[in-house]
């Protein structure tokens, strides 16, 4: 057995770590970038402006630098100027608002379904040769086909993440159902406790923790997924963003966007768990 | 005489090539506590199962108050022998889940003021709030039996409800279930393997051949005045003569009458013994 470590120093250690990172990356890029590029016509370099003046090559940027952008940033995250040109909270903010509305309706739908295939087993076998195949299929693959039917970029986006987290739901909802215990089920048909009344207040509380364990995986999944249907479809997003930024040569962006796209995944992670904590119960 | 509350006519339990027990009869009377005793895989629970409606027999009928058991009923709990709490409710609401059930029209006060008196009844009034986790097995078994009583039933399955639970225990719950089902004048039906537990609480004990085929081999009549208290059974007189009874039973009788029954033996009406006279 190894023993507990106290919270204050995986902590302490934790920052020296980061420092120590931030810090490497740092000096191994000072000096670099500035007059070191090949001898050019200054006035060829004008005209293509401060990039070819350093030699066609972007400096990777600095961590102070980074941070330097990311204050920018989020000093006013949430401006609109024009449709190229929104704030990164925005941008978040429509990336959210997919995978939330996606994720949403896959839950709406495979939360039920998932019951009655676990209370089935004949409809679990009948179902589980569509699911078994349909569920590795990358969600991207979906993309085109959906845009040909559905014709509408931004709801395209929203239907891959419904089609990626239904998955996880599903099959944990219909194994969390099926494996409910026979005694709890004994316990409600000796009380006559009738089909409603055993499904919502025995079944349902029984399989909570693992149909909250699928959805939080789901989650995961979605938020993954997102940045590279945004990258797809284009138009608003953080994955949009940081192709985007990408095109734009912004480097410190893309760093910044990593940082948010993991921020936001860690939240939305901690919240399905503290919903999974609600729900959990003990032997 | 009147006619028994339940009468099991000929049930069987047949799998291909295997017959568990086949054309099992007996009946218990109104008011009754009738234990049945008999060594693992002769279909005891089974029997019992089939007594609350959670299993059909492949043959025979049960009739509990002359119509024939199709289902699980309010009428008749069980006691399960792992307490079947639901971890995810505290005690008081494990009780008012099974009240709810039973009363449909009762708001939410009324269901916890009920829930609390039947956790009292079994001196359980200081663990409402907790959950079957935080309670040790003698109180779980407890809940369990606050919750079965609470419907009120008229007639009470008890399942080995005491077998995984230390002798000390063990003994103060038997006298509770006692009290209990006396109190309320109902019908119990209990399996066990415990033979003191068969004579401090059964009228009759009916004692089952092994399996397969197995078959009730013969009835005792347990003759010991109650009430009956575990603290002074073992020194009434007759008590070793109904203990070495049933022990030999289970030790030798139970194996060398297993199987093909004697030419004299009648399913319907299965030899009656007291042995304590």
């Amino acid at each position: 057995m190894q023993k507990p470590v106290s919270a204050w120093r995986a902590t302490l250690l934790s920052f020296i770590i980061l420092a120590v990172f931030l810090g490497a990356w740092e000096l191994s890029l000072q000096g670099a970038g500035q007059g070191a590029g090949p001898a050019m016509d200054p006035e060829y370099a004008a005209l293509l402006g401060q990039a070819a003046a350093s030699g066609g090559q972007t400096p990777m940027p600095k961590p102070s630098e980074i941070g330097h952008r990311l204050f920018q940033l989020l000093s006013d995250p949430f401006y609109i100027r024009g449709p190229n040109d929104q704030g990164i909270g925005i941008q978040v903010a429509y990336s959210l608002g997919r995978v939330l509305l996606g994720f949403g309706i896959a839950a709406l739908i495979a939360i039920p379904l998932g019951f009655v295939i676990g209370m089935s087993p004949l409809l679990n076998a009948a179902l589980n040769p569509f699911i078994q195949v349909l569920r590795p299929v990358s969600p991207l693959a979906w993309m085109p086909l959906a845009l040909f039917t559905i014709q509408d970029s931004s709801i395209s986006a929203v239907f891959v993440i419904f089609i990626c987290s239904i998955w996880p739901m599903l099959l944990n909802t219909a194994f969390g159902v099926s494996a409910v215990r026979r005694e709890w089920l004994n316990v409600a048909r000796t009380l006559e406790a009738g089909t409603w009344r055993t499904a919502f207040r025995v079944i349902l509380p029984a399989a909570a923790p693992t149909i909250l364990t699928g959805m939080r995986i789901s989650i995961g999944i979605a938020w993954l997924v997102i940045v590279a249907a945004e990258m797809l479809v284009g138009g608003t997003g953080i994955g949009y963003w940081v192709w985007n930024q990408w095109n734009n040569l912004s480097i410190a962006d893309i760093c910044i966007a990593i940082l948010m796209i993991g921020l936001v995944g860690l939240a939305l992670d901690r919240l399905l768990g503290l919903l999974a904590r609600a729900v959990a119960w003990q032997e | 005489m009147s006619k028994p509350y339940v009468s099991v006519e000929g049930i069987s339990r047949k799998f291909p090539g295997l017959t568990v027990f086949d054309n099992v009869w007996f009946g218990v009377n109104r008011g009754e506590f009738v234990c049945l005793v008999g060594h693992s895989g002769c279909g005891k629970t089974t029997i019992l199962n089939i007594l609350a409606g959670l299993d059909a027999p492949s043959g025979g009928v049960v009739l509990a108050d002359g119509r024939e058991i199709s289902g699980p009923s309010l009428e008749r709990a069980v006691i399960f022998q792992g307490h079947a709490l639901m971890p995810w409710l505290t005690a008081e609401q494990n009780v008012a889940f099974a009240l709810g059930c039973k009363h449909k029209g009762w708001d939410a006060g009324r269901l916890r003021d009920a829930a609390r008196r039947a956790l009292e009844k079994v001196g359980l009034g200081a663990a409402l709030a907790k959950k079957p986790s935080e309670l040790s097995g003698g109180m779980k078994q407890r809940v369990g039996i606050a919750r079965a009583f609470a419907v009120e039933p008229k007639m009470m399955l008890m399942d080995e409800p005491f077998s995984a639970l230390d002798a000390l225990t063990r003994g103060a719950l038997q006298e509770e279930v006692s009290r209990l089902v006396t109190e309320a004048g109902q019908t119990a039906f209990m399996i066990t393997h415990d033979v003191d537990e068969a004579i401090l609480l059964a009228d009759r004990i009916l004692l089952m051949t092994n399996g397969p085929m197995a078959r009730v081999a013969e009835v005792v009549i347990n003759t010991l005045p109650k009430p009956r208290v575990r603290a002074t059974l073992h020194h009434q007189p007759g008590y070793h003569e109904l203990r070495d009874h049933i022990m030999d039973f289970l030790i030798t009788r139970s194996r060398t009458l297993a199987g093909i029954p004697p030419g004299d033996y009648d399913p319907r009406h299965p030899p009656e013994v007291s042995p304590a006279g």
